[in-house]
């Protein structure tokens, strides 16, 4: 066995040897602008392109046409969301999506509702200006908002319903076990809803939402589905027919392919249409410009074959690594605390807070295992996880977490180690823990006035 | 984030760990930090009656740092009179370890840590006191 060990497969996956080495020929000798209609390096990377399509379109049900190159996830999620937003602009302008989503629709989301909100203050100055019957300053506004009452005023009203170009958007709670209630989505819907944008898996959980019944309600309702798939993947199954999904957000690197290409799934039928973000030759059926990744999407397309070939036997035998991880550590130790549903799971992820020992420090004790921590410590901000608070998780526990991402070059060797060494560490922090101890005698924490800070 | 080498000695040699009698007179006990932010430390000094600083032991729920940090003053009030701990500062520590920007607060905690701790005493100390006048 080789040290480090790699339990971060939700972050990005390693390169499959087979994958590479279909890429390699496109990077050498094949190296043709896919565009090119004048020779034969042209019309050999048109045809890898072709191919890879169809290999990316048959992992999720889908047709060639559908599939939409981009460079990755993020991409792909932006221009899903600020295509149909912009695009379906005088249908409608609110969004729907989860509090749990990945940043790159949270903060999409958040840069839309920005918008609107500028456009809405450039409207109320105008508004203002008209009633003053002189130019008005931003400064001056809230006064004068004041006097002139702008909410039961008929003109601005009315301008305020005009297209902005952004988004009202509502960020949904996730139950306790990290799904989204159906019911809760069904009231937040209203008539100028034009999107609910739902993930597949949860990249820090891995909690797998019921993606067809969404679809399902979504198609009642005449509101597109857009689902950032990025995480369930290959990994589950997804098939955007069965589940009515009408805009998917798929990536290579986190399924054994290279990074920096991904795709977006825009449907044909019934027909969705999208505004692009990036202009230019036309590429991808004008939705995405920019001359074609080509052996990139070469790898992208094998990756996407081998996911299909192979999920069935692949998620079985992760899975029972995953369980043999979970019950290694859960029968050694006392106080841990799984997050998110055990039953709606991805199969490789296990997020688990083991109590009173804090995570970054943890990270630290096993630095031979490459993992994630469910708190946020790692990074400038030193709060923790949106994800678990948003499922209700204590702080406490929520500094405490981890998150082990199994894949499919993890052994069972690989579990075992990990297992005693976490075990190991765990029971020396705790050892350390005044909370542990604390804990131990019985004492409730929740009792003590901590010194905030 | 990349730690120093003294971050990593004192988080995989902890100088002094371990808990004290809380009840006995000569031992202060300072308790800051809270669970919520990730970061708890429990100091407890052993005091002499004429305020030498005998002995320390700590506890720590926190990140590398955080246990460095009491780690590292354990070391440094053992042999002190109280007078000379309370002139530890925050900086010292962050100093001595070369912790990054973001983890000062671990810093701040030691230091607050040293004070409850003394404070503790002073109080036990001036209830004896009043109990025995």
């Amino acid at each position: 066995m080789k040290l480090p060990i790699y339990m971060d497969n939700h972050a990005t996956t390693p390169l499959d040897p087979r994958v590479l080495e279909v890429m390699l020929p496109y990077l050498r000798e094949d190296f043709g602008n896919a565009s090119s209609r004048n020779h034969v390096f042209g019309w050999k990377a048109e045809a890898a392109v072709k191919k890879a399509r169809a290999q990316v379109a048959a992992l999720i049900g889908a047709s060639d046409q559908e599939i939409v190159f981009t460079s990755g996830a993020t991409e792909s999620d932006n221009l899903a969301i600020k295509g149909v937003v912009e695009y379906y602009k005088t249908k409608g302008d609110h969004i729907i999506t989860l509090k749990t989503e990945h940043k790159a629709v949270l903060d999409t989301c958040k840069r839309l509702e920005r918008v609107r909100q500028e456009r809405l203050d450039e409207l109320k100055l105008l508004r203002l200006s008209q009633l003053a019957e002189r130019d008005v300053s931003p400064e001056e506004v809230a006064e004068l908002a004041a006097k002139h009452d702008l909410e039961n005023d008929a003109t601005y009203r009315k301008w305020a319903e005009l297209p902005t170009g952004g988004a009202r958007v509502t960020y949904l709670d996730v139950e306790q076990d990290g799904r989204v209630s159906l019911e809760k989505l069904e009231e937040a819907m209203t008539p100028k809803t034009v999107l609910v944008s739902i993930m597949l898996a949860n990249n820090e959980i891995g909690v797998v939402q019921p993606i067809a019944r969404i679809g399902e309600l979504c198609r009642k309702k005449g509101i597109l589905f857009h689902c950032d798939a990025v995480q369930g993947i290959g990994k589950v199954p997804f098939d955007v027919e069965a589940m009515k999904v009408d805009l998917a957000s798929i990536t290579s690197h986190k399924m054994y392919g290279p990074k920096g290409i991904g795709a977006l799934y825009v449907r044909r039928k019934p027909r969705v249409r999208i505004a692009p973000i990036i202009d230019g030759g036309g590429h991808e059926r004008g939705m995405r410009s920019g001359t074609l990744n080509v052996a990139a999407i070469v790898g992208f397309g094998h990756a996407a074959e081998l996911a299909r070939l192979e999920m069935a036997d692949e998620a079985a035998r992760i899975l029972r690594l995953r369980e043999k991880l979970r019950k290694g550590l859960t029968d050694a130790l006392d106080m841990t605390v799984l997050n998110g549903s055990l039953e709606h799971r991805l199969p490789g992820n296990l997020n688990i807070s083991f109590a009173h020992a804090e995570g970054e420090s943890l990270m630290m004790g096993i630095k031979d295992v490459a993992v994630s921590s469910g708190s946020a410590c790692t990074s400038a901000s030193l709060e923790p996880s949106y994800v678990l608070r948003a499922l209700g998780v204590d702080e406490e526990l929520a500094h405490s977490s981890i998150r082990f991402g199994l894949g499919r070059f993890t052994t069972e060797e690989e579990v075992d180690y990990v297992v005693k060494l976490v075990v190991d560490k765990v029971r020396k922090l705790r050892d350390m823990s005044p909370l542990y101890e604390m804990a131990k005698e019985g004492i409730d924490l929740k009792s003590i006035a901590w010194t905030a800070h | 984030m990349a730690y120093s080498d003294k971050v990593i000695d004192h988080y995989e040699n902890p100088r002094n760990v371990g808990s004290m009698d809380k009840e006995d007179p000569n031992v202060g006990t300072g308790l800051v930090g809270a669970p919520a932010c990730g970061d708890v430390m429990r100091l407890q000094l052993k005091i002499s009656d004429d305020g030498l600083i005998e002995d320390a032991r700590f506890k720590t729920f926190g990140c590398g740092s955080a246990i460095a940090s009491s780690s590292l003053v354990t070391e440094w009030v053992k042999g002190k009179t109280v007078d000379q701990a309370m002139t530890i500062s925050n900086k010292d520590v962050a100093r001595e370890l070369a912790l990054p920007p973001v983890k000062i607060h671990c810093s701040v905690l030691a230091e607050d840590a040293i004070k409850a701790a003394i404070e503790d005493f002073k109080k036990k100390r001036a209830a004896r006191q009043a109990k025995a006048s």
